[in-house]
């Protein structure tokens, strides 16, 4: 308590000290100034002006450094990404009562680690698709993004992590996963099924932009998990 | 307890006080005596100028409280682990390569081919998770012996945040050896940070530098490791032990005062 008390009235004395046109304490003629350390007509002292000034340069120096760096780290959530689209066979190679794999590049530039699996069968009267359409599953596996492999025999999709597993539409029907499978734009160009995009579906099936695994779509879900500007938009 | 005077070039040499008649300064002696002093005027001369030797015996010297035990060393510990943890890494970060391509020879080949390199590694890979357990050893023993209340809260709360802080450490650098488990243990650790409401999706692709795990995830991965979390774990260690050393450390809970005929009439009143 005695040193704040000190320390006040060393900073008052300095203040004075600072004062040169009414510091004319002593002769009683005129008063003293309130605060002290005022001249006359300011409406702040000196050595307040001075402390922002010098805090307001040191916070724009250190913007200057800091934004840019924070907005070079995240700069990639904001990147558009470009469509690739790859050729993964005729459409002789797809029959609509089975899957077949094929392996294309999602991501260039990094070899083995930018690949990834789809299963393509062609679209099938049976769930009202159209027969000219094929239909591309990603094996990302809607719980947390393990590879989930094809099983011919129970025609269904099945995760080795966590035990999730979905039909032939891709739709879960056992384990963790809280959407089901997502899937890849296809088209057909000069003869030859291409792969493209990624998208993710609600329960219904509904076309969404793709989501992380993990994610619910569909419904509030929806805005809970909100789309992401680096993937590319719904079919 | 001066700086050795043959170092000291003529013009920076101390004026003689008038009135004394050396020849250079020194109080005589054979040279074999004045070697033998150098190192406790070496010692003299940093002190004089940096108050060193104050500070340090304050921090070695300071009273600990009756009944301290090994349990209290736990917290030096986790500090020799973390120190082991920088050392062998920043001797691992001279051999590896943190590209999508080339990260996974460079760690066989630090594994396989460099000398004490399978050492090296098994240190820093074996001592992530003896630095883990030591910290929750550590924590057991603030928690139990009351060591958190007041007026070491604050300390408690650095202490959660360098916990945070080294299994970020622990998340970042499995990815690094770039193998089939690292690789998809990092997809479904992030595939798990992006379950967060809101928030969750951006920070997946913040960790990713994209939707998809691609070119600069690993170097991202790698810059996080060895640059940007040791720094904060480093400054977070320092305010922690200067706490430590500020308030001291506590006597263990059953070290209290013998409670005489006299002491419970006083807290009956």
């Amino acid at each position: 308590m005695r040193a704040r008390r000190a320390s006040t009235h060393l900073s008052l004395n300095l203040a004075d000290a600072a004062d040169k046109t009414n510091g004319q304490a002593g002769d009683g003629s005129q008063p003293k100034p309130h605060p002290p350390g005022y001249f006359e007509g300011e409406s702040m002292s000196r050595r307040r002006a001075l402390t922002v000034a010098g805090q307001a340069v040191g916070g724009i120096a250190g913007a200057i450094i800091v934004l840019p760096a924070v907005g070079f780290a995240l700069a990639p959530i904001f990147e558009k990404p470009d469509e690739l689209w790859e050729s993964v066979g005729p459409p002789s190679r797809f029959t609509d009562k089975t899957y077949k794999p094929v392996v294309f590049t999602i991501v260039e530039g990094i070899g083995e680690a930018g690949k990834t699996t789809a299963f393509v069968r062609q679209g099938s009267a049976k769930y009202n698709e159209n027969p000219n359409s094929y239909v591309a599953i990603s094996t990302r596996c809607a719980h947390l993004g393990c590879p989930v492999n094809y099983v011919a025999a129970a025609q269904s999709f099945v995760c080795p992590c966590h035990g999730g597993v979905y039909d032939f539409q891709g739709k879960v029907i056992g384990g963790p996963p809280v959407r089901p499978l997502d899937r890849f734009q296809t088209r057909v160009e000069k003869g030859e099924v291409q792969i493209g995009p990624r998208y993710s579906v609600t329960s219904q099936l509904q076309p969404v932009r793709a989501r992380d695994p993990g994610e619910f779509t569909g419904g509030v879900w929806n805005y809970i998990y909100p789309p992401r500007p680096d993937t590319a938009p719904a079919p | 307890m001066k700086f050795p005077d043959v170092l000291i070039p003529p013009p920076l040499k101390k004026p003689q006080k008038p009135g004394t008649n050396g020849t250079n300064g020194t109080n005589g002696g054979t040279p074999v005596d004045r070697a033998k002093e150098a190192p406790a005027d070496l010692v003299g001369w940093l002190d004089e100028r940096t108050g060193a030797t104050s500070f340090l015996t304050g921090m070695l010297y300071r009273k600990v409280p009756k009944g301290t035990n090994w349990f209290y060393t736990l917290g030096s510990a986790t500090l020799f682990a973390f120190v082991v943890q920088a050392v062998t890494g920043v001797f691992l970060a001279m051999y590896y390569d943190p590209s999508p391509t080339q990260a996974y020879g460079s760690v066989t080949h630090l594994t396989n081919d460099v000398f004490l390199g399978e050492f090296v590694r098994g240190m820093h890979k074996w001592g992530a998770s003896v630095m883990i357990i030591l910290i929750y050893l550590h924590m057991a023993r603030t928690f139990v012996f009351g060591a958190y209340k007041y007026p070491r809260e604050l300390n408690w709360v650095i202490g959660v945040v360098l916990l945070i802080l080294t299994m970020v450490m622990g998340f970042t650098g499995y990815l690094l050896p770039f193998d089939q488990r690292s690789f998809w243990a990092t997809v479904v650790g992030v595939n798990i940070n992006g379950t967060g409401p809101f928030i969750g999706p951006y920070l997946s692709d913040f960790l990713r530098a994209g939707a998809d795990f691609n070119a600069v995830t690993l170097s991202r991965f790698y810059a996080i490791h060895m640059l940007l979390i040791p720094g904060l774990l480093i400054a977070l260690i320092g305010a922690h032990l200067y706490l430590v050393v500020k308030l001291g450390t506590t006597a263990p809970p059953w070290m209290h005062p013998k409670r005489n005929r006299a002491i419970a009439k006083e807290e009956r009143v």
